[in-house]
């Protein structure tokens, strides 16, 4: 579903991607780890044309990203996108939040997008806070908002930017039990992220990175297992140690 | 219009480099004394004393709420009518800017002493220095710095502004050419002219204050 | 300073006429409020538009819009009037100069010269508006799916116009002071009444104490207008305000 080829990107002279390769298959789910600047959600952006990038290909669905043109947006819609910092829109209540793309990309009627909206909200567990303004809820809440604005897009796959980093401990679990129903529902998704026990739990594979290359990419049991390059196992010793 | 007589204009830089040095004059002596009297009146509000502050904050949001041509127009009248003797427009103008111009440095000024934080202030008292001390060894150095480049961007502003002595007919720049427009019947050439001269004087003064502001942080 | 306070002269007829000299004044008033009024619209849009392309990623586009900013910040307002006044007719075809110089009424140009001059300055406010707002809620608004102008119209200047509405009041109150330059082409608002009835009257002070009273008025009234804007258009529990 997505093909990334031969990727590399530079800002100025510092190359932040080298010659990236991979491929997801529709209803996977891949953790993409390493250590920051390593380039994951670099990584990730290109998959959806947020970043451009000089070198390679990024394919999903048949559509060559950059060479996408006018039809990026559309192609975007397709792909849910949730982000380290939640970036609700803060001048719009959650509801509006959540209709907001419906109806001006996919053109839904004010009256179908409210439903669709009632429905994943309620898989989120957050019915009774339609009316409430972002700022008016915890940081757990508006990543669960977040991650239900994006799925009433009806994405073929889900992009996570590490959606659990800027939360509170205690509301860690909340946002990644939400994630956990969405893998088990068979939704594709590529997850940046440093929850290792998630990644242990649900992942089919893990994507291990450093310095814009991707140095591993394997089976989970095998990744937590026996890792194949001494960096991960460094990583992997440093973060489990924790 | 019959083509562009760039002949005017040579024939009249003499004149209008008269008009430059009044307004750049003007410019001048408006910044040392606003900067002066604007120093006076940003002490005197942060003083804490109310007949210090009072007086100061009334006088420096009264100018910013009056338009700078009726502070022209008050001073040119009101200025004879207070000394007892005619004042020409050229002497009304310096004495109207300095005291308008002071109310704008005034706020730059204290804006800037009041983002210097407390606990410097308190380090200072603790060591037991006087609040002049205070203010000479401790806030004003810290201070000045990130103040240049909006004060040298408020230089600027001050230098278009000394336009509107058109009101009361003072022989600056922009009068200098309005006046070379009129003897030589090219009045087209001379606007065009002046337009670009403060353009470009004003253009590579902000390049300056930019690179200034640039150069300063970096350090 | 012997100096005798009258201001019964307001009601009294100016010297070669019918009208009173508050007939005058409530003239000036009517030319004040127009002129500012009109030329607010003129840069709101202006500079909404100038100051939202100087942050798009097209270097061609970013720097037209910078030119226009830097062009308009460093000419006088006086001198930009004039060159609207004298100059620009001259450069129109000759059909429409005529009509210009001719019927065209001085207010106009001063609209159109006050609004282009204060749409710089607002540019400015809203590209640093825009430069304010985290980096992700362009990327979230684009990442599902919408096209850039609705990106911008509908995320990102909604929360960047909220953001600067301290400086676009204070900007507000500046056109009201701004637009006492037109007197220079003949516009008949505050201060260019303000002169003529010194010269008429003889009662210089009393008249420059009512208009200028009636400046203050104004930028007060602009003052309490933006501040209702303001709390009307605030959000709940976002930007300093409560829950």
């Amino acid at each position: 579903m997505i093909e990334i080829r031969k990727l590399s990107k530079w800002y100025g002279d510092t190359a932040v991607l080298r010659d990236c390769d991979l491929s997801i298959r529709k209803g996977e789910v891949v953790v993409v780890c390493g250590p920051s600047g390593s380039g994951k959600s670099t990584l990730l952006q290109c998959i959806n044309g947020l970043e451009p990038f000089q070198q390679g290909d990024v394919v999903v669905d048949g559509i060559h990203v950059a060479r996408a043109g006018r039809a990026l947006p559309r192609l975007r819609a397709r792909l849910g996108m949730v982000f380290q910092r939640f970036e609700l829109f803060p001048h719009l209540d959650v509801m509006d939040n959540l209709c907001l793309a419906q109806r001006r990309v996919l053109g839904r009627t004010q009256g179908a997008s409210e439903d669709k909206a009632r429905v994943l909200l309620d898989r989120v567990g957050l019915s009774e806070h339609a009316g409430k303004y972002p700022a008016q809820l915890s940081g757990g809440q508006q990543q669960r908002v977040a991650i239900a604005r994006a799925l009433c897009m009806d994405p073929i796959c889900m992009l996570f930017d590490e959606p659990t980093s800027a939360l509170d401990p205690e509301m860690i679990g909340e946002v990644l039990e939400v994630m956990n129903q969405l893998a088990a529902d068979g939704m594709t998704m590529v997850v940046v992220t440093h929850e290792m026990g998630f990644a242990h739990r649900i992942a089919h594979r893990v994507v291990f990175m450093d310095g814009g290359r991707i140095l591993e990419d394997t089976e989970t049991a095998a990744f937590f297992s026996a890792p194949q390059t001494e960096r991960a196992r460094l990583f992997l010793s440093r973060i489990l140690s924790h | 219009m019959d083509g562009f007589d760039f002949a005017v204009i040579r024939d009249s830089l003499p004149f209008v480099w008269q008009g430059f040095l009044f307004s750049a004059g003007l410019t001048l002596f408006a910044t040392i004394c606003g900067l002066a009297f604007g120093t006076l009146l940003a002490l005197a509000r942060l003083s804490g004393h109310i007949w210090l502050s009072l007086p100061a904050t009334v006088y420096v949001n009264a100018m910013r709420s009056i338009p700078l041509v009726m502070v022209i127009l008050w001073f040119f009248l009101a200025l004879p009518l207070l000394t007892g003797k005619p004042v020409g427009a050229e002497r009304s103008a310096f004495v109207t800017f300095a005291a308008f111009e002071a109310a704008y440095f005034s706020e730059i000024l204290r804006a800037g002493i009041l983002g210097i934080p407390r606990g410097q202030l308190q380090a200072a008292q603790a060591l037991g220095l006087a609040p002049m001390q205070t203010f000479r060894y401790i806030v004003g150095p810290q201070a000045i710095r990130p103040m240049l480049p909006i004060l040298l961007t408020q230089v600027i502003v001050l230098f278009q502004d000394t336009s509107l002595v058109y009101a009361i007919g003072a022989k600056d720049m922009l009068k200098a050419a309005e006046i070379s427009g009129k003897n030589y019947n090219r009045p087209v050439e001379m606007y065009v002219f002046i337009g670009l001269l403060y353009f470009v004087i004003c253009f590579g003064l902000s390049r300056l204050a930019r690179g200034w502001s640039r150069g300063r942080f970096a350090a | 300073m012997g100096y005798d306070w009258d201001f019964g002269f307001l009601v009294s007829r100016v010297k070669n006429g019918d009208e009173t000299y508050l007939d005058w004044l409530l003239q000036g008033l009517f030319w004040t409020l127009c002129v500012a009024l009109s030329a607010w619209l003129i840069a709101l849009a202006i500079g909404i538009v100038v100051g939202s392309a100087r942050t798009l990623r097209s270097r061609w586009v970013a720097g037209l819009a910078e030119a226009w900013v830097e062009l308009l910040r460093n000419v006088p307002l006086l001198v930009q009037l004039l060159l609207g006044y004298f100059v620009v007719p001259e450069l129109l075809p000759r059909e429409l100069g005529l009509w210009v110089k001719q019927d065209m009424p001085p207010a106009l140009t001063a609209i159109i010269c006050l609004g282009l001059f204060t749409s710089a300055r607002i540019a400015e406010q809203t590209r640093a508006g825009i430069e304010g707002l985290p980096a992700g809620q362009r990327q979230a608004a684009l990442a599902l799916g919408l096209t850039t102008t609705a990106c911008y119209v509908i995320v990102l200047l909604p929360q960047a116009l909220r953001r600067i509405m301290p400086t676009l009041t204070s900007e507000f109150m500046n056109i009201i002071k701004n637009s006492s330059v037109a007197f220079a082409i003949g516009v008949l608002e505050l201060t260019f009444q303000a002169r003529q009835m010194q010269e008429d009257s003889e009662h210089g002070l009393e008249t420059y104490l009512v208009v200028t009273l009636l400046y203050v008025a104004c930028a007060l009234t602009a003052n309490r207008g933006m501040a209702w804007i303001e709390r009307r258009t605030r959000i709940p529990g976002y930007l300093g305000s409560s829950r």
